[in-house]
């Protein structure tokens, strides 16, 4: 046995003993790890969600059991205070000591703390571990104002977790623009102008020459004699390595601090490794986990005897959100490394920076910056550091081509083999084609567990994703699309086989076409085909159900349900909004408007949700069917009844359409909305089905959506009656819901759909299909089967006994807690206690 | 919060020693699963019907530590039989608690009997 003591247990100390464990033959090292903080290491990178509700449960790596498991004794809570080289042990200070064969020193970095005169007074604070989050949340609440001291990365992410606590904020850094590392002075003035909008105040070329207060901080002091009234400061300004452990032992450093390493992470003595934040190679200490996790890589190859390349330097590229503005900063930047030329682009009314700096002979890309819109930063950074030809018209690559040609740049085949795909983990574009090629994988999930692309910070799993279908498709797989691996069919498929086989059970669909026990991919999308077949209630096979459709409600933080009654084109009495009022008072229910024109009761318990329901229906509720793939809302303006410009009924209309296809289960959910004249105050043209009035009749518009990838609704026919308008309705959806894949809107299936709108059009209006008909009397079948799934439950009492936590006691969850905000209830963050 | 994670001692079947009788095997409704309570632990149990097998859990999805995993859908993958959390659809191994589709810590699974009717969870020790 060797023995391996790690000192820190940040996040490059366990990557080390991630990655050692993973490694053939690590079984001959004893592993010891010594980490100062009370914790086991966590996700520094995203600290600030801390403020936004992680807890340190959500941050952790890995759970202390999971050292276990891996046979790895980590000692928390314990600060080495001194190595000796000589005994090769290190001392603890509790007094233990323990021996090793090699020492990795995984330190870290502190915060740098300027010294400044008053920075040990009540008030000031830094940012860097868990602890300084408590007390920067606990004595944020005392106070109104707050500044953080620097305006580099770190510093505006600090200032975004103060200015979310409701603080006044100011940003104080010394140079004259902020993040002077990462961006020139016009992206930093628009990423200035766009922080102060937020009413941040954001105070450039200030050096601080006294923090001032009487114990307590009341303000900053600069030494062009302005000051700063603020009663709270966040020291931001910089990193400090960890290295006095090595120092006191000799082992050389910088002078501008980090132990000094070779290419191969040694330290000036061969039995000790340093890496991470702690470490600084050819004078550089580099404050990214991307590196550490290299350098991580690097020593355990060398501990058990696989080929090591030598570590070349770290790309410092960076791309983040921040305080909602979208920064990215690749490769050289500035332009001043080698003589360059700059293509700029600027839009300050979109807020939109972005500059690409092209060699002199124009055919290599060197860097660049981008504020505001990002999304082209991987494909530039690649660009980058594999030193791709550039396209003809260089400046598409920030505008996007304009114009007739093909879009110009390169896309995913262009990648050299050895492009870095994901930076956490350092995965090349060739590892992860062999996965797919040899590997003979056909899905992101388990292209991503198996190589481990998109693990980290996620970025780069839309390059993955791409790259997956790329390869699959030159392996020239049809990109068959089976729900899953107990089904060899499409969703259109099994439609098909449910119908002519009359099958009404996911069980013998699953015995008679399928294999092994199914999952939680085909279950849903099965129930959801029998739903739109059979129109059966969805609780009768509940446990094929997403959990929102098996208690008919919306799951909540913390296990408690919402319940949605209809209101059917935001039409409802006076009577009724007192009906919700006094249910939500009597069962304590949080209520809002939703963004669909209706309101939602939260924190319900599972129990409580047939109680709820009962009332709600005598009153004459119906299910909203927030919980389900299915219609969601008609919204309406308020239309010609009252509306001076209103030319149409829309509100009449609006509850016409929501009660015809209520409860109407279909691959994803739908929505539609009726607005009474052209000025469309109710967003039809961001529905699945819009209609708008026009003097003569109405124009029906289909496949839109809102979301995270909005798309308008376009035209399909216009003028038509209210009768002509409900049959094309019929078919449009009849034919959605036959043709679609599980989980596509009527946008993405349009979409896929080959001849688009123009076939879309001949297929409802024209009929060339000749189904016209046959998906009328299917949709009426649909109508007049529907019956509200609450009604059901709420007077069955065999169903209704399903609702409950326990099985073998009538208490509730005692996990489940809420906490007040603005006079009504929330549930507790994530974790339930 | 750690601590709630760290009562679900891992049973083997082999080591029980106190068999808790939870409820009749009716209560648990079939190719799915249900919460038991025993002293301040919330169990999932499973009635895989389709592979005539029983499982049984902690009800606590580690991820974002709900108390939920008995609301999941089960199902396999391979041969490996499975819970999906209805939350974020993490899945779990419901033989070895292994967290299956992601580096979401893994879960402790129970023994689990059936005798006249009556549904057992193993533990082995009485709290
Ligand atoms: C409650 C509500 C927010 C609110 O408080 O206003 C809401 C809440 C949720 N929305 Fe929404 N959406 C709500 C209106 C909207 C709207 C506005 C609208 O309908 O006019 C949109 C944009 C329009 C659209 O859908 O095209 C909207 C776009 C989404 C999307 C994105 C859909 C897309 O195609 O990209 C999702 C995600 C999804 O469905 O996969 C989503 C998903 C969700 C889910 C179901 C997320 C989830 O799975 O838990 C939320 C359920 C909360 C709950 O338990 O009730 N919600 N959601 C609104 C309920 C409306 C209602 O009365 O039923
Ligand atoms: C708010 C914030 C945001 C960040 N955002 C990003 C980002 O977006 N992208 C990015 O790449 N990087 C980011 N970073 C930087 C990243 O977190 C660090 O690069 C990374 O954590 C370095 O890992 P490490 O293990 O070297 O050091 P650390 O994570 O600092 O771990 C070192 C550990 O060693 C312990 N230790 C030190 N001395 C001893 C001793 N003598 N005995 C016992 N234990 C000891 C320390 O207590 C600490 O827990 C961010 C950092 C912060 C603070
Ligand atoms: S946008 Fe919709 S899904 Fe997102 S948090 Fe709001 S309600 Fe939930
Ligand atoms: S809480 Fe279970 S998967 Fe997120």
């Amino acid at each position: 046995m060797k023995k391996i003591v790690v000192i820190g247990n940040g996040m490059v100390g366990y990557k080390f003993c991630e990655k050692l464990r993973a490694a053939e033959g690590n079984e001959i090292f004893d592993v010891t790890v010594f980490g100062e903080e009370p914790w086991p290491a966590y996700d520094r990178v995203h600290l600030s969600s801390y403020f936004s509700g992680a807890n340190a449960d959500t941050l952790m790596m890995a759970p202390r059991s999971w050292y276990h498991e891996h046979d790895i004794d980590l000692r928390t809570n314990e600060l080495i205070i001194k190595i000796d080289r000589i005994g090769k042990t290190v001392h603890s200070h509790t007094g233990n000591s323990i021996a090793y064969d090699f020492l990795i020193l995984a330190t870290g970095s502190g915060a740098f703390v300027p010294t400044i005169s008053g920075v040990d007074k009540k008030g000031v604070f830094v940012y860097r571990t868990l602890e300084d989050l408590d007390a920067i949340i606990a004595y944020g609440q005392k106070v109104k104002s707050a500044a953080v001291m620097g305006g580099g990365l770190l510093g505006l992410e600090a200032a975004k977790a103060v200015y979310d606590m409701g603080l006044k904020t100011h940003v104080v850094e010394f140079a004259p623009r902020l993040m002077p590392r990462q961006l020139d002075e016009n992206a930093a003035a628009l990423l200035k102008s766009k922080i102060e909008d937020l009413g941040i105040g954001v105070h450039l070329s200030k050096n601080t020459r006294e923090i001032s207060g009487n114990g307590k901080l009341t303000g900053l002091e600069f030494a062009d004699g302005t000051k700063l009234d603020v009663e709270m400061l966040v020291i931001s300004a910089g990193i400090k390595p960890r290295d006095e452990l090595a120092r006191d032992c000799q082992l050389e450093t910088n002078v501008r601090g980090g132990i000094v390493i070779n290419e191969f992470m040694q330290t000036t003595d061969p039995s000790i490794y340093a890496i991470g934040e702690a470490a600084a190679y050819k004078e550089l200490v580099y404050g990214l986990v991307a590196p550490g996790y290299e350098m991580a890589t690097q020593v355990v190859n060398q501990l058990v005897g696989k080929e090591v390349k030598p570590f070349m330097g770290f790309d410092m590229s960076t791309k983040l959100k921040l305080i909602g503005v979208e920064v990215g900063s690749f490769g050289d930047p500035f332009g001043d490394i080698e003589p360059c030329k700059s293509i700029v682009f600027e839009d300050k009314v979109k807020g939109l920076y972005k500059r690409i700096n092209i060699s002199k002979d124009g055919k290599k890309l060197l860097g660049g910056i981008l504020i505001g819109d990002t999304s082209a930063y991987n494909m530039l950074l690649q660009m980058v550091q594999n030193h791709m030809p550039l396209p003809p018209e260089p400046e598409d690559l920030i505008l996007g081509s304009r114009g007739g040609k093909e879009p110009s740049g390169a896309g995913i085949a262009a990648l050299p083999e050895g492009a870095q795909i994901c930076s956490c983990e350092n995965i090349t574009k060739s590892d992860i084609c062999k996965a797919i090629t040899e590997g003979g994988i056909e899905d992101i999930s388990a292209l991503k567990s198996c190589t481990k692309a998109g693990a980290g910070c996620g970025g780069c799993v839309p390059m993955v994703q791409d790259l997956l279908n790329h390869e699959l498709k030159n392996l020239g797989k049809k990109v068959k699309n089976v729900i899953c691996e107990h089904f060899d069919y499409t969703r259109q498929e099994l439609l098909d086989i449910i119908k002519i086989k009359e099958i009404k059970s996911y069980n013998r669909l699953l015995d008679e076409v399928g294999h092994g026990d199914g999952c939680e991919k085909c279950k849903p999308a099965v129930a959801s085909i029998l739903a739109s077949t059979w129109n059966e209630l969805v609780v009768k096979q509940d446990t094929i159900q997403d959990t929102n459709d098996r208690y008919l409600a919306n799951i909540q933080k913390g296990g408690s349900y919402s319940v949605v009654p209809r209101i059917p084109g935001g039409e409802i009495t006076p009577d009724k909004i007192i009906v919700i009022g006094q249910v939500a008072k009597k069962y304590g229910l949080y209520t809002k408007i939703t963004g669909g024109q209706r309101i939602d009761l939260f924190g319900a318990r599972v129990d409580q949700l047939p109680d709820i329901w009962e009332e709600l229906i005598d009153a004459g509720f119906e299910s909203g069917h927030a919980y389900g793939k299915s219609l969601r809302t008609v919204k309406s303006c308020v239309g010609s009844t009252w509306c001076r410009f209103g030319v149409q009924d829309a509100v009449s209309y609006a509850i016409r359409v929501e009660e015809r296809y209520r409860g109407l289960r279909s691959p994803h959910k739908l929505k539609g909305a009726v607005s009474g004249c052209t000025r469309e105050c109710a967003e039809a043209q961001s529905k699945d089905f819009g209609i708008i009035a026009t003097e003569k009749g109405w124009n029906l518009y289909v496949c839109g959506n809102g979301g995270s990838k909005p798309q308008h609704a376009q035209l399909l026919i216009n003028d038509i009656d209210s009768e002509t308008c409900i049959k094309y309705i019929d078919r449009f959806l009849m034919f959605y819901i036959k043709t679609a894949e599980p989980l596509n809107r009527t946008a993405t299936w349009l979409n896929k759909l080959e001849g688009g709108l123009d076939y879309l059009r001949d297929v409802v209006v024209n009929d060339c299909l000749g189904i016209g008909e046959e998906l009328e009397r299917e949709m009426d079948f649909m109508v007049d089967t529907y019956a509200c799934e609450w009604k059901e439950v709420v007077n069955n009492p065999v169903l209704r006994a399903k609702f409950k936590h326990f099985v073998n006691t009538e208490e509730n969850d005692p996990a489940m807690a809420f906490q007040p905000l603005r006079g009504q209830k929330i549930p507790v963050e994530w974790h339930g206690q | 919060m750690m601590t709630e994670l760290e009562k679900y001692k891992k049973v083997e079947a082999e080591d029980v020693t106190f068999w808790y009788r939870a409820a009749t095997v009716g209560a648990f409704p079939e190719d799915g699963g249900a919460c038991v309570k025993y002293k301040d632990l919330q169990i999932a149990v499973f009635n895989f019907t389709r592979r005539g097998e029983w499982y049984a859990c902690q009800n606590l999805c580690p991820h974002k530590m709900q108390m939920i995993l008995s609301r999941g859908m089960i199902g396999s993958t391979g041969e490996e039989p499975k819970v999906a959390c209805p939350f974020h659809k993490k899945t779990f191994s419901l033989k070895t608690g292994k967290n299956i589709n992601g580096d979401t810590c893994d879960i402790t699974t129970y023994p689990v009997k059936i005798e006249e009717g009556f549904v057992y969870i193993g533990f082995n020790e009485v709290f």
